[in-house]
């Protein structure tokens, strides 16, 4: 996939850094992560350690200036490694592309950017609420603003890795008497919030991402709310930058699951000295894939181009486009990788084995579930209902 | 029926609205009044139906339904230049 991407060279070193934090420390402890279903704390220290919190923030407030395409490669390349540890970076992309695309015109936020790079804070995201749904477009709680202070009680029933977060983006009704649609964001400074757990997280796959839900109850300055609607914030930045993270980080767990199946194939050959009966197989799987990976490198290389401009980056075809590409993708994966299992025979089936595949599976069976494809599609519907052009 | 008409009656049926669209004012943000996404396509196949009018890819945002007057100079447009 990384073939198709135009890097900066800040993406260059930092593809180079993924691969070698991936490979160091993230593979070594991914089984671990999985089975104790505990946050990677180590893959998060290296990731700090060499500042790739900060990457995507503009050079003048401590970051690389990084584009987006540089951190969709990340993603790739780290889900290599551990989908937990993906998972968790991908998710602190998003919040960080939300302040940078919408809270530059807040000196506030601003200077809280500077403490992100030069403590390399984790973001996290609290959008879905109990109440609601499953929306994420529309808010139960709501934020009150008063003596310069806001607050806001939300009842989650998720927050990824909340219990490591440095700050979180809570979204709200922008008043008490605002309409559930009529949201807002607000950086939710960890130090400024109480979070009372109220479920734990044992669940099928990406368990490293320690996703419990809590009533989260915060109260912070006025101007950590961003000015920005929520529903513009959405569909230039944490829409389609959510699905282009996810779908990168999804084809890096299926591409290390096609390897492990194209080492075995390799080794065959050179054991029966030619062509094993299996090679047409694995070249279908690797064909799937492959479709997989250049629409997400495609899209990606699209989202860059548009992303500064708000009027394009928002159209209603990109909006079709970035839901498509998540639900296609969310879908195939999981198919591709139970195909890999097929070929890679005992050895893939078993827990014990160095060839397991049974994390990249149940890891990919979140895709489908991540803002669930069912609601996409009837967002992608409406939108069918409306549009025209298809270039 | 009058345009400005036309489009309150669409926004009572089709809008979902918190608040009545026949006494809300022209400059009223309807987001604010509970215009929601999906409310949003149902108001514009209704205009688009009653008038013979397709509202082009371009107008498809938000701004376009930001208030009664925003819809009625976005359909004027539509008109003038059909």
């Amino acid at each position: 996939m990384l073939a198709f991407l135009d890097l900066s060279p800040v993406g260059e070193h930092l593809v180079a850094l993924a691969h070698k934090i991936g490979a160091e420390v993230s593979r070594p402890n991914a089984t671990d992560v999985d089975r104790a279903g505990r946050f990677p704390t180590e893959s998060i220290a290296a990731l700090r350690e060499d500042r790739l919190l900060s990457s995507f923030l503009p050079p003048n407030l401590g970051g690389d200036g990084a584009t987006m395409t540089d951190i969709v490669a990340a993603c790739y390349v780290l889900g290599q490694y551990c989908s937990s540890t993906a998972m968790v970076y991908a998710m602190h992309q998003i919040q960080i592309a939300c302040l940078v695309h919408h809270g530059l015109d807040s000196e506030t936020l601003q200077a809280h950017m500077e403490l992100i790079a030069r403590d390399q804070r984790l973001l996290a995201s609290a959008t879905t609420e109990t109440g609601t749904g499953g929306d994420v477009r529309s808010s139960v709680c709501a934020v009150t603003v008063a003596d310069g202070c806001f607050s806001l009680r939300k009842e989650t029933p998720v927050i990824s890795y909340g219990d490591y977060a440095d700050d979180i983006l809570v979204t709200a009704r922008r008043t008490i008497d605002a309409p559930a649609a009529d949201q807002i964001i607000v950086l939710v400074r960890r130090t400024d919030a109480e979070l009372v757990p109220t479920t734990d997280w044992d669940a099928l796959g990406m368990r490293g991402t320690c996703s419990r839900g809590y009533i989260l109850t915060a109260s912070g300055p006025a101007d950590h709310v961003l000015r920005e609607p929520y529903a513009d914030i959405s569909s230039r930045t944490m829409l389609p930058v959510s699905h282009l993270v996810w779908t990168a980080l999804w084809s890096g767990i299926a591409t290390d699951a096609v390897q492990q199946i194209r080492a075995n194939l390799r080794k065959q050959a050179r054991k029966s000295a030619g062509v094993p009966p299996t090679a047409p197989d694995v070249a279908m799987l690797h064909a799937d894939l492959e479709l997989v990976r250049s629409a997400v490198a495609a899209t990606a290389q699209l989202y860059e181009r548009v992303r500064s401009d708000p009027a394009a980056a928002t159209t209603p075809s990109m909006t079709l486009r970035m839901n498509a590409l998540k639900v296609s993708v969310s879908l195939a994966l999981p198919r591709i990788v139970t195909d890999a299992l097929r070929l890679g025979g005992i050895n893939a089936y078993r827990n014990d084995s160095d060839q397991s595949l049974g994390r990249h599976l149940r890891d990919l069976h979140s895709a489908v579930l991540m803002v669930h494809n069912e609601r996409i599609l009837a967002n992608n519907g409406s939108l069918l209902c409306i549009t025209k052009d298809d270039a | 029926m009058e345009l400005r008409s036309l489009i309150r009656t669409v926004l009572a049926d089709h809008g979902r609205l918190s608040v009545d669209a026949q006494t809300l004012s022209g400059s009223a943000d309807l987001h604010e009044a509970g215009l929601s996404s999906h409310a949003t396509v149902a108001v514009m196949v209704a205009i688009e139906d009653a008038l013979d009018i397709v509202f082009p890819d371009r107008m498809l945002n938000r701004r376009t339904f930001e208030s009664i007057d925003a819809l009625q100079s976005s359909i004027e447009s539509l008109v003038v230049t059909a």
